[in-house]
């Protein structure tokens, strides 16, 4: 499957746990600038959950995408302001 | 419909603009002004919340840490209030040694009279250390670490610290001290979320 955005950083979390995946991954979207995308590598199952909620309730970040591959979850994160 | 069930704000508003009459040049200037109020408070809509964290044994040493270090990245306010036993996990030495107990732990499959046998708390920890590393589970130093660095505020209770003669230089740089229950009620009465582990 494509993607239709530029991606800016990769931030690769396998093998991390709960609550890692979110830490780092506000940690990376920080250091982008607004209109910047960060795809997000993680093994963690929770982090299809926990990413969303985390975007749905923080301002300046839209999650884009979220795939679920084989024992891999990507998640691509603008962030918007 | 009657239209005088207006809410009691709307009624406090419309005192004050009595004295504006019904100039509409006035009411423009007015609306406006509360418009940008309302903005203000939309925009203060930073959430907060405050953990009073009492337990110090390694399991119990975890929630308090995870939801504190997620909370910062949720952009909230975040105090953990950290009093009795959870000095420990401040303690920059204690909280590498943070023992598990068997006994009285009706989750372990060990039975309590065999779990009071000494080096069995040693054991079970050993084991719960060894499990958390396969999985890929943060240690305590680490969310510590990432609280701080997000600006959560740990905080250690001064009356348990010198109850337990605990020296601030004891524990991890960053950790506020000088604070007592007051200081967590005061938090606690603007947090969305007050939390007790």
């Amino acid at each position: 499957m494509s993607t239709e955005f530029e991606i800016t950083e990769t931030l690769d979390v396998k093998g991390q746990s709960c609550p890692m995946p979110v830490v780092k991954t506000k940690q990376a979207i920080d250091d982008l600038s607004e209109g910047e995308v960060l795809k997000v590598v993680a093994t963690d199952s929770g982090s299809m959950s926990d990413i969303e909620g985390w975007a749905n309730s923080t301002d300046g970040v839209e999650l884009l995408d979220q795939q679920e591959g084989e024992d891999v979850y990507k998640h691509y994160v603008e962030k918007t302001a | 419909m009657s239209t005088d069930t207006s809410p009691s704000s709307a009624d406090e508003t419309g005192e004050e603009m009595a004295d504006e009459g019904s100039d509409p040049a006035a009411l423009q200037a007015r609306i406006e002004a509360l418009e940008a109020q309302v903005g203000e408070m939309e925009d203060d809509g930073q959430k907060k919340m405050t953990i009073i964290a009492t337990q110090g044994s390694f399991d119990m040493a975890y929630p308090p840490l995870i939801l504190a270090s997620t909370a910062a990245a949720f952009d909230w306010d975040v105090v953990v209030f950290h009093t009795f036993w959870a000095l420990d996990i401040l303690h920059e030495e204690n909280s590498k040694n943070l023992k598990l107990s068997a006994v009285g732990n009706p989750n372990m499959p060990i039975p309590n009279a065999l779990a009071a046998l000494p080096g069995m708390d040693a054991l079970a920890t050993r084991m719960m250390r060894s499990k958390i590393e396969e999985n890929g589970t943060a240690t305590i130093e680490e969310l510590i670490d990432l609280s701080l660095d997000q600006g959560v505020d740990l905080q250690a209770c001064q009356m348990t610290m010198e109850l337990m003669d605990y020296d601030e230089d004891e524990f991890y740089d960053g950790v506020t001290t000088d604070v007592g229950a007051a200081t967590a009620l005061e938090h606690m009465a603007d947090a969305d979320i007050q939390l007790l582990v």
